[in-house]
């Protein structure tokens, strides 16, 4: 086993009776890297996830996390892996701070319950009761209770979904926080931007398969793609041409035009684009 | 140079040192006995219930049953074992769905808790909750109704183990049927009948020989109507022994069935007890 891999998987498969969740996925994570598992729902990332987490057993496949097989969790690999889950349990009756410091008691080296209280930005709510928070203070303290145990390793599973535009800013800043202070990260999500601003590697999975595994700008070979340049001819038609030298066909049709191009854009395929004709919706 | 003073030693627990098993259990038992008294329903509807139907039955009920002995000295067997069933098995049977479906449960796997130390946590607020609840019952019965207390250490120690083993018996079965709730809100659906009909057979609300014989055969299959009998025995006079069914306490018998319970629900416990829901896998 590779040290430097937080999670080896090989030949990945699951079944839940005839629908086949995940159907062969082959994955590595290293250590300290943020790596997102993006893909739309019902593409099999839940279940992925959930196995490498020790929630599910597999059919088949070799899966490796931090060294150990997740199918038997013991104690100490639980210590150090921070799970957030998708649907969370919440304790109503019970304050944030109660719940942390809770927690914290399962943990041979947790972190202070105040100091993580306030690094996911819940200081001001550290004495209200659970079921007064919004969304995203819940989802905060989702994390809190993740991080307490200071993990080599968390797993996020869409961590921002629901969440306003400022509230999942907030939150990338969170897990860049925590990237930056060494833990391996792993997180589902159906967020493009979110793929694209927090990942060092996104892996694309769709129908229980991971199609692509690549930084977020070299995803379906963004960069070398064809540009596409499009204009409108004098009478008004819509004309558009794919090339790979679009600096040259731009200088031909302003020579051509004498001027000015009408409707003139030069695009390249975005992280959309690719990730729908990867996902199969081109 | 020598002084008694030392600078501080570092006595306290070197870190990476983990409670122990019995501190975790303790510390999951004082959260879980926190949820349960600041849930408003809980308090009223759990805790609260035998002391309201005593009020009630008490009431109602004021004569006396015969040789004296008065209807309240009947009757808070009854409640003090529907008090016991309601705090384990009812309490139990309707929360445990409620944190499975909330993902409560799914959260306590994934961490490093041994798995022992959630079922303690419930087993201390059960016994907590039921000896306060007890306690209570008995306060309000003696101020209010002229309950007579047991008179001998031979009659308290008769009540410590049908209490005992009652609640046990009850928290497996409350635990193992908690797994029948499909959702959150089916949990009440499936243990409030269970509980009701158990009530109503077993001897809490009338006099348990005024039931059909039928119905009595029925109810001496089931945990509830021993926990009532061997209460009697600490409760009523040594002669009344000779109304039961079977002419006596049977207090022999009274163990046997609830400790057979107690079997029956571990093993229930063991072999269905899920920490996810069915759509979770």
């Amino acid at each position: 086993m590779d040290d430097e891999l937080a999670i080896s998987v090989r030949g990945l498969r699951k079944a839940y009776g005839d629908n086949v969740a995940v159907g062969g996925v082959d994955l590595d994570v290293h250590r300290g890297e943020v790596f997102a598992l993006l893909g739309p729902n019902g593409a099999g990332k839940t279940t992925t996830v959930e196995i490498l987490e020790g929630y599910r057993q597999r059919d088949a496949g070799e899966v490796r996390v931090l060294g150990a097989d997740p199918a038997h969790p013991d104690p100490h690999w639980r210590s150090r892996v921070g799970i957030v889950l998708q649907g969370t349990g919440e304790f109503d009756e019970l304050t944030v701070g109660e719940v942390v410091r809770h927690f914290s008691g399962f943990y041979a080296d947790a972190d202070d319950p105040d100091k993580v209280i306030e690094r996911v930005g819940l200081g001001a709510k550290a004495k209200a009761r659970t079921h007064t928070l919004s969304g995203g203070q819940k989802r905060r303290l989702d994390v809190a209770l993740g991080i307490i145990g200071r993990p080599e390793l968390l797993f996020l599973d869409e961590p921002t979904t629901g969440f306003d535009p400022e509230a999942r800013r907030g939150f990338w800043e969170l897990i860049r926080d925590l990237a930056a202070a060494g833990t391996t990260i792993v997180l589902t999500t159906h967020y493009l931007d979110e793929a694209e601003a927090l990942a060092d590697r996104v892996g694309v999975i769709a129908a229980g398969r991971v199609v692509e595994v690549a930084p977020p700008n070299r995803l379906g070979n963004r960069q070398e793609a064809l540009a596409t340049v499009s204009w409108r001819t004098p009478d008004g038609t819509p004309e558009r041409a794919e090339t790979a030298t679009p600096t040259a066909l731009v200088a031909e049709l302003a020579a051509r035009f004498g001027g000015e191009v009408p409707g003139l854009t030069v695009t390249r395929p975005t992280l959309e684009d690719v990730y729908l004709t990867m996902i199969g919706h081109s | 140079m020598t002084t008694t003073t030392k600078p501080a030693a570092p006595v306290a627990a070197a870190p990476g040192r983990r409670p122990g098993g019995a501190a975790l259990a303790l510390r999951q038992g004082r959260l879980e006995i926190t949820q349960f008294l600041r849930s408003r329903e809980s308090v009223v509807f759990t805790m609260g219930f035998p002391i309201i139907m005593i009020l009630i039955f008490a009431s109602i009920f004021d004569g006396t049953i015969g040789n004296g002995v008065k209807f309240t000295q009947y009757f808070i067997t009854g409640m003090i074992a529907t008090g016991l069933m309601t705090v384990s098995f009812q309490n139990l049977g309707i929360w445990i769905p409620i944190e499975r479906d909330r993902g409560v449960l799914k959260r306590y796997r994934g961490t490093p808790m041994p798995k022992w130390v959630w079922f303690a946590g419930k087993v201390l607020m059960v016994v907590a909750i039921g000896v306060a609840e007890t306690a209570l019952l008995l306060v309000v019965a003696v101020l209010l109704f002229d309950l007579e207390l047991p008179g001998t250490a031979a009659r308290w120690a008769t009540f410590g183990w049908v209490a005992a083993l009652g609640v046990t018996a009850c928290t497996l079965c409350g635990i193992a049927i908690s797994s029948l709730a499909r959702t959150a809100r089916s949990g009440s659906a499936v243990v409030t009948p269970v509980s009701l009909v158990l009530q109503f057979i077993s001897g809490v609300f009338f006099v348990f020989t005024s039931l059909p014989t039928w119905m009595q055969q029925v109810a001496a299959l089931f945990p509830l109507k021993w926990m009532c009998q061997g209460l009697r025995a600490v409760f009523l006079p040594d002669s009344f022994g000779a109304q039961e069914p079977g002419g006596s306490f049977e207090l022999g018998k009274v163990a046997l069935v609830l400790g057979l319970w107690c079997v029956i629900g571990l093993v229930l416990c063991l072999t269905t007890f899920r920490w996810t829901t069915r759509r979770d896998g």
